[in-house]
Formats: structure tokens, C-alpha cells, sequence
């Protein structure tokens, strides 16, 4: 009776198997995520168009109004807009999650051998990859408007690590979010009202100094400050040398993975 | 491992309930399918059908009952459940970005097979499918047909042992659907257990061996598709007249040619009977003799909704107006499919 059964259907898997069919699952999803978005040109050009707009947009329009001591504005935009660039574009992450849990992507998955973990773990990491050409780019664009990396490579390549570590966690944040959200176009708008506060009420475009007193006690004590002030000293150096705000920026990015993994995953288990 | 299992499917008793909107999806189900076999689950929209496929694909658990495939738990075995199943739904999960090579070998890859292996049967199953031309395209240029086909196909892909399908061809113009079916029919040649969910008791009749019929998260019947159309009838005889009142005039006239009352539906008369053409027959002489005028006359195999009126005494709720015309515009078109060359891609997808 058993006859149509291949043999190795009811044997236990080891552990050491069991992870590296985990990691080629979350490799398999990565390579779906990215191959999506090679397929969707338009979108990944005005994706890269926005960061551009928003550099050009400080540096020319409101850079000029803003004061910086003993510092260039635009080497210190530049970090920011780092920051800035890759906390949008994590929205896609909530956004992509949502699709595919309409489409019934999602049901397929599921009931594929395939590691439960690998989905979640499968868009984080292609939305980390398409941050790493961001801020390639964005580096590129930075040179071409006049930043300079006012420490050394190696400093500044940790600065772009820990950005992108950031961006790694905030990208599990907002699965959670597109696992919430009844469609894509809520997901896209229900992820805003959390970035725009955190991005704006920071370091990353004007000094926190300027800002009036109850908003200063806000945007000192967030997460995005601390990794655009830790980005800034890596980065730039000199008299925004911070490394206080490095090993802050490292736990609160940490801090947010711990949370937000288990978070997700619990979520992503509970969705149907 | 080994399995001692009686049924290669089989569900017990499943009950779930989801709390919004307190539905009982599943109001203690319990069916089985033989090994090598279609089963067909019928019933209408809201039946409680996908809620079952997705218990016994490991999707969903249930609140009470249990079930399992080749003898392994759905809950306590559900890995072992998810490398020797297949599914394919009436959404065709698939990634509209990816082309249709890339969306089969997707799913290879996560079924566990190397990279050369999923890429060979994909060329193998585009191949069976019709699809070869079309493979390396984005599947946003596919059309409906395409698009299930490949759905199935990529659910193909790990060679399953079982095979669940929720309403294949919900949805498909007449020779797509006519397509699928060959294919389904060719894997249960090849072996293959199929779980078929379905509205169309043409479809379940055509492909399973047996039928459940689930109304409200119960079964209601179940049986061959001979022994279901046994207790209807085998035809259905449809006599159009010229008014309602005309109508209920012919249905007096014809009742007693059938054990079962004629059914009126505004001009409409309908006889559940044996042998529709000779009633078919008698009904123009019983009808004639009256001098009661005729605007038409038609045999037809009896739909869902006989089934239903039949076992539940109540429509469909499902079937609207245009459903049911549709319908019955692919009846008619179906009964020439023994001259169909609906195999035209010589389909062989075991």
C-alpha cells in the first residue's frame, strides 16, 4: 500500500540538515525577492530617484538655511539621508509581505516543506540587499554634491554597516506591520505615520539643538538619532566624533531585532 | 517508517470554527479517499470545502478532529505531510514577477530539490503542460488558463503522491477546463490520490470515483457519482412554455410521468426522471393532446442544484442567475467532448 511512498519520506531529518535546508530556503526566497524586483524597473527607478530628489532637495533648498557648526551641511546630510533613504525604503518590506499574503503566496509556502522562518527571512534579506546598492548609490551621489568621508574607509564602510544593520532590523519591524495589514496600499500607509515622526524628529537633517524643548527630549532618545549620530562619527568624524552614540546606535539596532524577530514570526504563525 | 494506513486521505470528524463572525467552517466532517483514486468535495460557496483542504495541507489546524495523509498527522506530522503533498487552488498561487520556469523551479527549491534537478523537471512540466513557449515569460502575461495550469504544475513539481486541488477550473472558459481535466485524469493514471473540491457536479462526476457533498460544514451525501444520480434521476427534462400560468397548466399535465413533482421556476417546467428521452417524448403527446403550445424542450444531466434541492431542499445559496447560466452554457458544450481533441498537448504530467 505504501508502494507510491518514496523511502526517505518518513525519516527523521537531523539538525544539521534541517539548517542548511534553512539557509538554502531563505537563499531561495532572496532570489525570488530580487528577481521581482528586476522584473519591476519602473518602480526600482523612482525608488532610487526619491533619496536622490531629497539630497538634492536639503543640500540646495534647505541646506542653505541650516547652520551647522564647524561642519559643511552636506557632509553632515549625507549620513542622515543614509539613515533616511533606508528607513523608507523599508516600507517595500511591509508592502511585499502584504501582496504575497493576498495572492495566496503566502498559503502556498506553507504548505511546502520549506522552513517556516524562510519567508520572513527571505524578504529581510533581499530588502538588505537592495539597500546595500542604495547606499552604494547613495555614496556616489553624495561625492558628486561634495561630501567627503572626513575619517577613512574603513570608518566609513562601519558607518554603512551599521546603517544597513539598522535597516535589517527595521525591515523585521515593518513585516510585522504587512502581516497586520488587511492590503498592500494599507501597508504602504500605515507604515509612514510610524517612519516620517522618527526620520524628521532626528539628527538626520538638523541638529536636535534647534528644536523646541519637549521635542528635543523625543528625538535625543529615539533610535534613528542614535544611528545617524553613530553613522556621522564613522563617517564624517571630527567634531561630530561620537562614539557614545556608536554603542547606542548598536543596541537600540540589536534591541530591535531581539523584539521585533519573535514578534514577526509569531505573527507570521498566527496569519491564515 | 513504516505507515499502515487504510485510506490515503483521510479526515475525522474535523470541526473548525473561526471566531469571526463565529462560522462553522467545519461542523464534524470525516471522509476518506482510496489510494490512487479522485474524491470529489461538493458543495457550494461557503460549504466549508477550502477550510478542509487547508486542514489536510497542514495550513490550518483543526479545533477537533483529526486526519492524515499516507497514515501521517496533519498536526503531530506536518513536516512529514507537507514533502508528500501537492496543492492548487482556484487563486494559482503564483509569483506574477517571476516567469513560469522560475515560478516551478521556486518551488522545487523549497520542496528540497537541487537546483539542476527542480530546473530539469521544469522544463519537463512546462513541457507537459502546453507551456514550453510561454515559460520563460512573466506570468503577468498569462492568461487564466495558463496561469492554473502552471499553478498545477508547479504543485507538481516534488512528483507529490497526493494531490489536492481546490476548484481547479473555477473560473475557466470551456477547453481550459477540458484541458485540466486530462491532466488530472493522465496523474491519477500515473498513481497520484486527488482531492478534488468543486461546484460543478459535472466536473465531479466526469473525474471522481467517489463524491462527498458538504453543505454548511456537514456532509449531507455521499457515494459514486452512479449512486448519487440513482436517487435523482439520471435527467432532467425542461419544458419551456409561453407564461407562468401556462406553465402551472403543463406541470399538472406532466406529473405523472415523473415520481418526483415537477419543479416550476416562473415559465419554466422541470421533471426529474429516468429515461429523459422517452419522457421527453411523452411529454409532447401528453402536452399536444391538451393543445397546450411548447416554446422548448431540453434533456439535461441534472446540475448542483438538482443535488441540492434533491438532498437539502433549498437552492444553492451560491448560484446566482448568471452562475447558472454559465453553467449551462458549459453543459451543453460538454457534451461533445467525446470528440474533443482536448489533449492537444498530449499532456502527461505524471
Amino acid at each position: 500500500m505504501t508502494a507510491v511512498v518514496a523511502p526517505t519520506i518518513g525519516a527523521p531529518i537531523s539538525s544539521g540538515h534541517r539548517l542548511r535546508w534553512m539557509f538554502a530556503d531563505i537563499f531561495t526566497i532572496t532570489w525570488r525577492n530580487l528577481l521581482a524586483l528586476t522584473r519591476m524597473p519602473g518602480a526600482m527607478f523612482f525608488s532610487i530617484l526619491q533619496p536622490i530628489m531629497f539630497v538634492l532637495l536639503f543640500a540646495y533648498v534647505f541646506g542653505g538655511a541650516i547652520h551647522i557648526p564647524h561642519l559643511r551641511y552636506i557632509d553632515f546630510l549625507i549620513p542622515g539621508i543614509f539613515v533616511q533613504t533606508v528607513s523608507f525604503g523599508s516600507t517595500s518590506t511591509a508592502v511585499g509581505l502584504c501582496e504575497d499574503l493576498q495572492k495566496g503566496l503566502i498559503e502556498r509556502f506553507r504548505a511546502l516543506p520549506m522552513a517556516r522562518s524562510a519567508v520572513l527571512a527571505g524578504r529581510t534579506t533581499a530588502d538588505l540587499t537592495r539597500s546595500v546598492f542604495v547606499v552604494a548609490l547613495m555614496t556616489g551621489v553624495g561625492y558628486a554634491v561634495g561630501f567627503r568621508i572626513g575619517t577613512n574607509v574603513g570608518l566609513f564602510l562601519c558607518g554603512c554597516l551599521l546603517v544597513l544593520l539598522y535597516c535589517y532590523a527595521l525591515a523585521w519591524s515593518f513585516a510585522g506591520v504587512g502581516l497586520s495589514a488587511p492590503n498592500a496600499e494599507t501597508a504602504q500607509v500605515m507604515v509612514f505615520p510610524i517612519i516620517f515622526p522618527f526620520t524628521f524628529a532626528s539628527s538626520a537633517f538638523v541638529q536636535v539643538a534647534s528644536m523646541p524643548g519637549w521635542l528635543q527630549a523625543f528625538a535625543k532618545n529615539q533610535p534613528v538619532t542614535q544611528v545617524v549620530n553613530a553613522a556621522r562619527s564613522l563617517m564624517v568624524g571630527g567634531s561630530v566624533h561620537d562614539t557614545r552614540a556608536v554603542w547606542l546606535a548598536l543596541a537600540w539596532t540589536i534591541g530591535l531585532l531581539v523584539v521585533f524577530i519573535p514578534l514577526t514570526v509569531r505573527k507570521y504563525r498566527r496569519v491564515s | 517508517m513504516s505507515n499502515n494506513f487504510s485510506f490515503a486521505v483521510e479526515a475525522h470528524d474535523l470541526v473548525k470554527v473561526f471566531p469571526r463572525g463565529k462560522v462553522r467552517a467545519l461542523d464534524g466532517v470525516s471522509f476518506h479517499v482510496e489510494e490512487g483514486t479522485i474524491l470529489g468535495l461538493l458543495g457550494p460557496n461557503g460549504a466549508g470545502k477550502t477550510t478542509a483542504v487547508r486542514i489536510l495541507s497542514t495550513i490550518l489546524g483543526p479545533d477537533s478532529g483529526h486526519a492524515s495523509i499516507l497514515g501521517h498527522d496533519v498536526v503531530k506530522e506536518a513536516e512529514t505531510v507537507r514533502r508528500i503533498i501537492g496543492l492548487a487552488g482556484q487563486y494559482a498561487a503564483v509569483d506574477e514577477n517571476l516567469t513560469g520556469r522560475e515560478n516551478i523551479r521556486m518551488v522545487g527549491r523549497l520542496s528540497h530539490m537541487s537546483w539542476k534537478a527542480s530546473g530539469a523537471r521544469a522544463t519537463e512540466l512546462l513541457e507537459s503542460f502546453g507551456l514550453s513557449d510561454a515559460g520563460d515569460r512573466v506570468l503577468r502575461t498569462y492568461s487564466g488558463g495558463m496561469r492554473r495550469r502552471l499553478d498545477l504544475a508547479a504543485a507538481l513539481v516534488a512528483r507529490p503522491p497526493v494531490l489536492f486541488l481546490d476548484e481547479p477550473t473555477t473560473g475557466l472558459d470551456p477547453q481550459s477546463r477540458q484541458d485540466l481535466w486530462g491532466v488530472i485524469e493522465n496523474l491519477v493514471a500515473g498513481g497520484t490520490t486527488v482531492l478534488l473540491t468543486t461546484q460543478y457536479l459535472e466536473e465531479a462526476d466526469r473525474l471522481a470515483r467517489n463524491i462527498v457533498v458538504v453543505d454548511h460544514g456537514r456532509v449531507i451525501a455521499e457515494g459514486t457519482p452512479a449512486t448519487l444520480k440513482a436517487n435523482l434521476g439520471t435527467s432532467v427534462v425542461s419544458i419551456t412554455l409561453r407564461d407562468n400560468d401556462m406553465a402551472r397548466r403543463a406541470a399538472l399535465l406532466v406529473s405523472s410521468l415523473s415520481a418526483k413533482e415537477p419543479i416550476v421556476d416562473h415559465n419554466i417546467v422541470e421533471l426529474t426522471v429516468e429515461d429523459g428521452p422517452k419522457v421527453g417524448a411523452e411529454v409532447l403527446r401528453t402536452l399536444d393532446a391538451a393543445e397546450v403550445p411548447i416554446g422548448g424542450l431540453a434533456l439535461r444531466e441534472p446540475s448542483l442544484d438538482d443535488v441540492f434541492l434533491s438532498l437539502t431542499g433549498h437552492k444553492s445559496e451560491a448560484e446566482t442567475e448568471a452562475e447558472r447560466a454559465a453553467r449551462l452554457g458549459r453543459a451543453k458544450g460538454a457534451k461533445h467532448r467525446g470528440d474533443d481533441p482536448s489533449d492537444a498537448g498530449g499532456r502527461d504530467a505524471a
